[in-house]
C-alpha cells in the first residue's frame, strides 16, 4: 500500500470518528431540548397570574398552585439549612483531618453507598426513622430530614473534592505564617473552595427539589387549605402534586399540570445556571 | 557510620566525614555584644531526618549566624530542602517525619515541648519555591500573619502592610492598588508579596527554598536585590540550585551531598561562601560547585 494511500485512510477514519461522535453528542442534547421545548410548549398557557396568586380549586382541576411552590421552597429551604452545614463539615473533615486508616476507609464507603441508594427507600427510611421514630409526624422537618440523608452524599463528595483542589502551597503559606490548621481552613482553603461547594450543594439540592419518593411518606400532602406555618406542618410540593394529579384525579387538567413541571424545571435550571455562571467569573478571578 | 561529635581547638566541628567550620567564638560574642538585639541565629547539633524508616538526613551540625545570608546547596535530593523545614517545623505537617539531634533557636531548642510551632513559624518565615500567594487581595495577604497574632486594628495593619511591602521592595509598584486581587500581579512580584508575606510577622529568619527558580532573570534580579536589602535586618537561610546565585548573594554556604540512595545526606562541608568558590577544603565541594557533578 503507497504511503499516500494510507495517509488518505486515515484521514477518513478520523473524518468518520469526528462525525459520529459529534452526532451522538448532538443527539444527548437534541433529547434535552426536545424534553424543555416540549414541557414550555405544553405548559406555557397555563402561567398567568391566577397560577402563581391562587391555590388549586376543584382537586386541582382548576386554580393555581401557590401553596405547592410555597411548600417545595420551605421545604428545600429546611434541606438546604440541614445539608450545607453537615455536609460542609464532613467534606473538611475527609478532606483536611481524616487520617489514612480503616474508619476513614468506613466513612468512605458509607458515602459512596448512601449516594447509590434508591430514593424510594430513603422514603421508607425517613417514615421509619423521623416519623414515626423521633415523633415528628408527617410534616416540613421530616421530609427535609429525608432529603437531607439523600443530599448529604453529593454535598460531602463535592466539598472533599473541591478541598482536594485547593493546593497544598497555599495550606503550607498559611501554616507557615503561624496559623493554626482550623484558621487555615476557614481563612484560606474554604473560601478558595467556596464555587466548587455551592455549585455541588445547588445540584444536590436542586435534584432532591424534585424528588418524589422521599417526600411521598414523610409530609407531602395531596391538598392543604392553608400555606404550611412551621416546620411541623404538612406541605404539597410540586413533584407530588404532578404524582398525585396524574395518578388519582380523574380528568386532570393537562395544561396545568404540564405548567407544574414547567415551573420546577424552570426554578431548578435557572438556580443551576445562575451557579454556573457565579463559578464561571470566580474562575476567572481565581487561577492556579 | 554514627561517630562521636568532635569539637577540635580551631574551631572546626567535625561529625562523620563532613565537618563545619564555625566562626571562632571569640569573633562571635564580638559580633554579639556589639548589637546586643542581634537575633535569628540557628545552631544546629547531629541533626537527623527520617521519612519512616528511610533515613534522608543524618548527622548534620551548624552554625546559621544572625542578619546573614546562608545558602544550602547540594544536587538535588540531598536533602536541603528537608533540612530547611526542620528549621520552622514545617517536617511536622507533613507526618510520619521524625527529626532527631537538636535545633536551638538563639539558644531555645525549637523541638522540645516549650516551642510552639505556631510561634515558631512566627518568628520563621517561609517564602517557597512557586509563588503562593493568597486567593484575596494584595493588602489582606500581607495583613494574613499579623491578623493571625491578633493584631486588629485597622491603622497599625495599614503600617504593617506598608513596612513590608516597601522589604520587599514592592511598595512602589503596588502602593495605589493594594485593593487588587493577588493574582493579577507577576510571577515575580508574587513572589516578592510572598517576602512581604512573610515580613509581616516580624520574623527573625525567613527560609527561602529556591524562591526564584519559577522565575525569569530580571524578576530573579529583583529577588536577590530584595534579599541582599533584607540581610541587615533578618537572617536568610537559602536553598538554592544555582551556584551563581548562591556565590552573589549568600555570605556562608553550605554544602550537602546525598553519596548514594542507600546512605543519608550529610553536610559535606560549610565556610564563607568566598572560600567555598575559591578554595573550598573538600574535594567533592570542588566539583560540585566547578560543575562535575549534580
Amino acid at each position: 500500500m503507497s504511503r499516500s494511500s494510507r495517509t488518505r485512510k486515515a484521514r477518513t477514519a478520523e473524518a468518520t470518528a469526528k462525525v459520529v461522535t459529534g452526532a451522538i453528542a448532538l443527539s444527548v442534547v437534541a433529547v434535552a431540548i426536545f424534553v424543555f421545548v416540549y414541557i414550555v410548549y405544553n405548559g406555557i398557557g397555563a402561567l398567568d397570574w391566577t397560577f402563581f396568586s391562587e391555590g388549586p380549586r376543584d382537586r386541582g382541576r382548576e386554580g393555581g398552585i401557590l401553596p405547592i411552590i410555597v411548600g417545595t421552597l420551605y421545604l428545600i429551604g429546611a434541606t438546604a439549612g440541614l445539608t450545607l452545614p453537615i455536609g460542609v463539615l464532613a467534606g473538611v473533615y475527609l478532606a483536611e483531618y481524616a487520617p489514612r486508616n480503616f474508619t476513614t476507609r468506613a466513612i468512605r464507603l458509607a458515602i459512596t453507598n448512601m449516594a447509590g441508594v434508591p430514593s424510594i427507600v430513603y422514603g421508607l427510611f425517613g417514615l421509619a426513622a423521623f416519623v414515626l421514630l423521633a415523633g415528628f409526624g408527617r410534616s416540613i422537618i421530616a421530609a427535609a430530614l429525608t432529603l437531607t440523608c439523600m443530599t448529604l452524599p453529593v454535598v460531602i463528595t463535592a466539598t472533599e473534592e473541591a478541598l482536594r483542589q485547593i493546593p497544598q502551597d497555599l495550606r503550607q503559606a498559611s501554616l507557615a505564617l503561624g496559623a493554626t490548621r482550623l484558621r487555615t481552613i476557614y481563612k484560606v482553603v474554604l473560601p478558595a473552595a467556596a464555587p466548587g461547594i455551592i455549585t455541588g450543594a445547588i445540584l444536590g439540592l436542586a435534584r432532591a427539589a424534585g424528588e418524589t419518593a422521599p417526600i411521598l411518606f414523610t409530609g407531602a400532602v395531596f391538598q392543604m387549605r392553608r400555606l404550611p406555618d412551621g416546620p411541623s406542618s404538612q406541605f404539597m410540593a410540586l413533584p407530588y402534586h404532578i404524582y398525585a394529579q396524574v395518578t388519582s384525579v380523574p380528568g386532570w387538567n393537562r395544561e396545568l399540570i404540564w405548567g407544574t413541571a414547567l415551573v420546577l424545571v424552570l426554578g431548578v435550571s435557572i438556580v443551576s445556571v445562575m451557579a454556573a455562571w457565579w463559578r464561571s467569573v470566580q474562575r476567572r478571578k481565581v487561577k492556579w | 557510620m554514627v561517630s562521636p561529635l568532635l569539637v577540635t581547638g580551631d574551631g572546626t566541628l567535625s561529625y562523620g566525614a563532613g565537618s563545619v567550620t564555625l566562626p571562632r567564638a571569640d569573633a562571635r560574642e564580638g559580633a554579639a555584644s556589639k548589637a546586643a538585639d542581634l537575633q535569628g541565629s540557628f545552631s544546629l547539633a547531629d541533626v537527623s531526618v527520617a521519612y519512616g524508616r528511610d533515613r534522608v538526613i543524618e548527622g548534620v551540625s551548624m552554625y546559621i549566624p544572625p542578619r546573614a545570608v546562608t545558602a544550602l546547596i547540594g544536587p538535588s535530593g540531598c536533602g536541603k530542602s528537608t533540612l530547611l523545614r526542620c528549621l520552622n517545623r514545617m517536617n511536622d505537617e507533613l507526618g510520619n517525619v521524625h527529626v532527631g539531634g537538636t535545633i536551638t533557636l538563639d539558644g531555645a531548642d525549637i523541638m522540645g515541648r516549650a516551642m510552639d510551632p505556631v510561634e515558631l513559624r512566627m518568628r520563621v518565615g517561609q517564602v517557597f519555591q512557586r509563588p503562593n500567594p493568597f486567593p484575596m487581595t494584595i493588602w489582606d495577604n500581607v495583613a494574613y500573619g499579623p491578623r493571625t497574632q491578633g493584631i486588629r486594628k485597622r491603622s497599625e495593619l495599614d503600617e504593617l502592610v506598608e513596612e513590608s511591602l516597601k522589604g520587599a521592595a514592592l511598595w512602589a509598584e503596588v502602593k495605589n492598588n493594594l485593593k487588587k486581587h493577588a493574582f493579577e500581579l507577576s510571577g515575580g512580584q508574587q513572589q516578592r508579596l510572598c517576602i512581604a508575606r512573610a515580613l509581616a510577622t516580624k520574623p527573625e529568619v525567613i527560609l527561602m527554598d529556591e524562591p526564584a527558580s519559577a522565575l525569569d532573570p530580571i524578576s530573579t534580579q529583583q529577588i536577590e536585590d530584595t534579599i541582599a536589602q533584607l540581610k541587615d535586618s533578618v537572617t536568610i537561610v537559602i536553598v538554592t540550585h544555582n551556584m551563581q546565585q548562591a556565590a552573589r548573594i549568600s555570605d556562608q554556604t553550605a554544602f550537602m551531598l546525598r553519596e548514594s540512595l542507600d546512605e543519608p545526606a550529610h553536610l559535606v562541608e560549610m565556610d564563607e561562601t568566598r572560600k567555598m568558590f575559591t578554595n573550598p577544603d573538600d574535594a567533592r565541594t570542588e566539583s560540585y560547585i566547578t560543575g562535575r557533578f549534580g
